[in-house]
């Protein structure tokens, strides 16, 4: 009983870690832009495709697949960025910030029946040596989770330190807090918002990327993970980059240890009730308020 | 041919339903309804799974409007503290529970099988002339449904829901109940959504998770764009334009040759998203603009704004 729990503990901080790329990208990208970006789903996809193409045809290994998600992922994001959600934040009003969100939704529609055309509906398996999983203490450990694990550690762990030590990672973080104010220093958010685009739809597609290495690559691969990227991402307060982090892992904990009581099928159903019942009890978000000027 | 369009002008009046629906939530309460293929298939099943245990049609609807209302009503309640983009995270999660629930639940919704021979009013009676009775009574229902709510709008609590939707904590500051009014236009728009299943449910007679797909979502916010998303008639002309353009690109795309299947599908999927982005573009009032109903002193107050690479603050709820 121990064990098992203990066990679903540890395949939920696998997922949460696969769940914590693509739910740090939407943070960022919410803190810097200001609105809901929806297309997540598909820069997701994209990297799943991209990577799943340089492995099957070129047959490099994980990490250079990975590098490839990142960037065809944030390479998309920003083109759809330009294309059709910029127009739209130009014009101002209280409504603008939900209008982007809806464009953004068209527009992971339009690229996920994109990637339809172009691959059809087969599941893509990335091909990858298979390795036994290995036993430590009675739990099982998949290698290839493992590593994901590791990957979506140092990830993060480049991010934070982009975040904390660079010009750039700084200014992101002042526009966050407080865009006028930034804009004050003579930062310009408008410039930075390529940047942040880039960064998180690329973490998106690395996140993407090692879903499909667990799964497959295929038209609806982000599409499966996006209620539980958002309920990382709100339980983490929506605009704290730690915070992000922590969310994907409760989120991730806790759909893994739902099986317990309920039928594996409802895995997203509780990301909805995860997020419902957060919003009632700290409309904040849980972990909101661990980043930025307030420390 | 002519039982092919009596079926899509019937779709037309169901899309229009909807799209009355989102004008209601979203043109004039400003909240966005990411979940409305969820209050359809709630309103579908609801009315299906009724009047399969011999409650009347009618009260199948309307038992499957209250229901919907009623959902609607408590995720705003729920999101009542939050910035809007909750409320669209919250109603889209909402759907995908739905589909859920209709996949998995096989003991209630019969799973990906589906629920087959619900009843349709008077068909055996009607025989033949079922589908043209069937085409007016779901525009009949339209047009009850447009000339309430259009009553209502222009009823001062109308004003006061537009004045909440521009700003939210000037009406607030006014004595605007601003929860109560959020709470009655989303009963009132999910309730539409969830009839506008019930009436599909009872055309087509047989339902299942696959009848509802994430995509009539999109459909019906360029339904509401194309019209002008805050006006009546706008929903109306919308949804029908909506229907042509679905049924025109299933002919254009049987013209491009060495296309498969899967690619014909996602060709039309991708016209009506890229659709969607171009209107909203272009066009954001639509057919119809709102109606401006500020006054001299507020007509330009957005030309000074710091803000104007920027979205609009973020709004402080009270």
């Amino acid at each position: 009983m121990i064990l098992d729990l203990m066990q679903h503990l540890l395949n939920g901080l696998m997922l949460g870690s696969i769940l914590a790329l693509p739910a740090l990208g939407l943070t960022l990208i919410f803190s810097v832009l200001g609105f809901v970006n929806f297309s997540i789903a598909a820069q997701m996809t994209a990297g799943a495709y991209a990577g799943w193409l340089v492995n099957s045809h070129f047959k490099w290994p994980l990490v250079p697949c990975i590098m490839v998600a990142f960037f065809v992922a944030g390479a998309i994001g920003v083109a759809g960025d330009r294309l059709a959600l910029k127009p739209m934040r130009k014009k101002v009003n209280a409504n603008t910030p939900l209008m982007v969100a809806i464009v953004s939704i068209a527009l992971n529609l339009a690229l996920e029946n994109g990637y339809r055309f172009l691959f059809g509906n087969e599941l893509n398996s990335y091909d990858l040596p298979l390795v036994r999983d290995f036993h430590f203490l009675g739990l099982g450990i998949g290698p290839q989770q493992a590593q994901n694990l590791l990957i979506a550690l140092v990830m993060a762990g480049v991010l934070a330190a982009f975040f904390s030590l660079t010009r750039l990672g700084k200014a992101m973080r002042a526009v966050a807090d407080n865009a006028d104010l930034a804009r004050l220093k003579g930062i310009n958010p408008d410039s930075l918002s390529n940047i942040a685009t880039f960064i998180g739809m690329g973490l998106a597609g690395v996140g993407g990327a090692l879903l499909a290495v667990d799964t497959s690559a295929d038209p609806s691969t982000g599409a499966r993970l996006l209620l539980l990227i958002f309920a990382s991402s709100v339980v983490g307060g929506l605009s704290s980059l730690s915070g992000a982090i922590m969310g994907a892992l409760f989120i991730g904990v806790a759909s893994e240890m739902s099986m317990f009581f309920i039928s594996p099928v409802y895995k997203s159903a509780i990301a909805f009730v995860a997020i419902v019942l957060v919003l009632l009890v700290k409309p904040t978000g849980l972990f909101s308020g661990l980043s930025g000027a307030k420390r | 041919m002519t039982t092919y369009l009596i079926f899509i002008l019937t779709i037309a009046g169901i899309y229009a339903m909807l799209s009355l629906g989102l004008v209601t939530i979203w043109g004039q309460g400003g909240m966005v309804n990411l979940g409305l293929v969820g209050f359809f298939s709630l309103g579908a099943y609801t009315s299906a799974l009724l009047t399969a245990h011999g409650v009347p049609i009618v009260g199948g609807w309307v038992a499957g409007a209250i229901f919907s209302g009623l959902v609607g009503a408590a995720l705003t309640y729920t999101t009542r503290k939050m910035r809007g983009d909750y409320l669209a995270i919250v109603s889209l999660g909402f759907a995908e529970v739905i589909r859920l629930i209709a996949m998995n639940e096989t003991w209630l919704t019969h799973g990906s099988d589906g629920i087959s021979g619900i009843k349709a009013p008077y068909k055996l009676a009607l025989g033949n002339a079922f589908d043209g009775f069937y085409l007016i009574l779901v525009w009949a229902v339209v047009a009850i449904t447009a000339w309430m709510i259009s009553r209502l709008l222009r009823a001062p609590f109308g004003r006061a829901l537009r004045a909440m939707r521009d700003d939210e904590q000037v009406a607030a500051v006014a004595g605007k109940p601003v929860l109560q009014f959020k709470l009655k236009s989303f009963f009132i728009g999910a309730s539409v959504t969830g009839l506008a299943g019930a009436m599909y449910a009872h055309l087509t007679s047989y339902i299942a998770p696959d009848s509802f797909v994430p995509l009539l979502t999109i459909y019906i916010f360029l339904a509401a764009t194309l019209g002008g998303y805050t006006r009546i008639k706008g929903a109306l002309v919308g949804a029908v334009v909506v229907v042509a353009l679905l049924e025109l690109s299933r002919y254009f795309a049987a013209f491009i040759p060495g296309l498969n299947a899967v690619q014909i599908a996602s060709v039309r999927e991708m016209s009506i998203s890229l659709t969607l982005i171009i209107v909203m573009q272009m066009w954001p009032d639509g057919l119809f603009a709102p109606k401006n109903e500020k006054s001299e002193c507020h007509a330009d107050n957005t030309a000074g704004n710091i803000n104007e690479t920027r979205p609009a603050p973020r709004t402080h709820h009270i």
